[in-house]
């Protein structure tokens, strides 16, 4: 009953669909208005955490590689950690702007782990192809909460950071566990 | 009473209220936009839809395709998010109008 790896990366998919959503919600109306109702408040942490946790079931189906398994066990830390810090700040137990480097750390060594544990080129295949893609799209998101913890009233970041949950999103939606790169055009694949 | 004296009755003063219409509209179309480009790419893509090619499918082949998934986080957010927040954002531009 175990998923397989491109139904995993749909799910995971969804859930980054839904936080790019929220997260471009609450640049709309504002973080005020945003965390009037605490589920609200909660939900962006909480998926965040529940990430984290799916990502460790995820690393403990991975044996069949050990890079797999610790790129895994990166996100579902990185993963953990920026939930944790977001629990604390809409909780109110952290409250300093540059507290947003932790999610620009998580971004940053989550893509250097999806570039590190992909063996083939870019054209090798889509999902050699998506990872080296999504790779780069997260080492160069991690400017966005760069940028918010140095400038924190600058909407372009916050708006920057959610588009990166789309953008992830898109990608991980792609994901096909074995096809050329763009399907019926034929390009890469081996 | 003699127009030199009387003075014109003060108008109240007209508050200034900042609206700005397009944000529950946006909020509003998030999710039915997610919804669209799930149909769009479920049309696409029909193969993806295993509704319609049942050969040798399991379980997560008919739950976990990737264009229902989409339709089903633009559900959520249409149904479960976007109606409290259009209503928090009223109630706070109503409340504080420079909000």
């Amino acid at each position: 009953m175990i998923p397989p790896p491109e139904g995993a990366h749909w799910v995971a998919g969804a859930i980054a669909l839904l936080v790019g959503l929220l997260l471009i919600a609450e640049v709309l109306v504002g973080p005020e208005v945003f965390r009037r109702r605490a589920w609200r408040a909660y939900l962006f942490p909480a998926l965040v955490l529940v990430s984290s946790v799916l990502l460790w079931v995820i690393t403990i189906f991975s044996t069949f590689s050990t890079l797999h398994l610790l790129a895994h066990a990166v996100w579902a830390q990185a993963a953990l950690l920026a939930g944790a810090v977001q629990l604390a700040l809409v909780r109110g137990k952290l409250a300093s702007p540059m507290w947003s480097l932790v999610p620009a750390a998580a971004l940053f060594v989550s893509g250097v782990a999806f570039l590190v544990h992909e063996p083939n080129d870019w054209l090798y295949s889509r999902s050699a192809f998506l990872h080296h893609a999504i790779g780069w799209m997260l080492v160069v998101s991690a400017l966005f909460p760069l940028g918010q913890a140095l400038r924190p009233r600058q909407i372009a970041w916050r708006l920057g950071f959610a588009g990166t949950f789309v953008l992830l999103a898109v990608l991980l939606f792609a994901d096909r566990d074995a096809a050329p790169i763009f399907g019926r055009y034929g390009i890469g694949g081996p | 009473m003699s127009s030199d004296i009387a003075t014109s009755i003060p108008r109240e003063r007209v508050r200034q209220v900042v609206r700005r219409p397009w944000r529950p509209l946006t909020i509003q179309l998030l999710g039915p936009l997610t919804i669209l480009g799930g149909l769009v790419w479920a049309v696409a893509q029909p193969y993806r839809i295993v509704l319609l090619d049942r050969d040798g499918r399991g379980l997560y082949d008919y739950l976990f395709q990737a264009p229902l998934l989409a339709i089903a986080v633009g559900l959520v957010f249409t149904f479960a998010v976007a109606p409290g927040l259009v209503e928090d954002l009223a109630t706070t531009e109503r409340d504080d109008p420079a909000a």
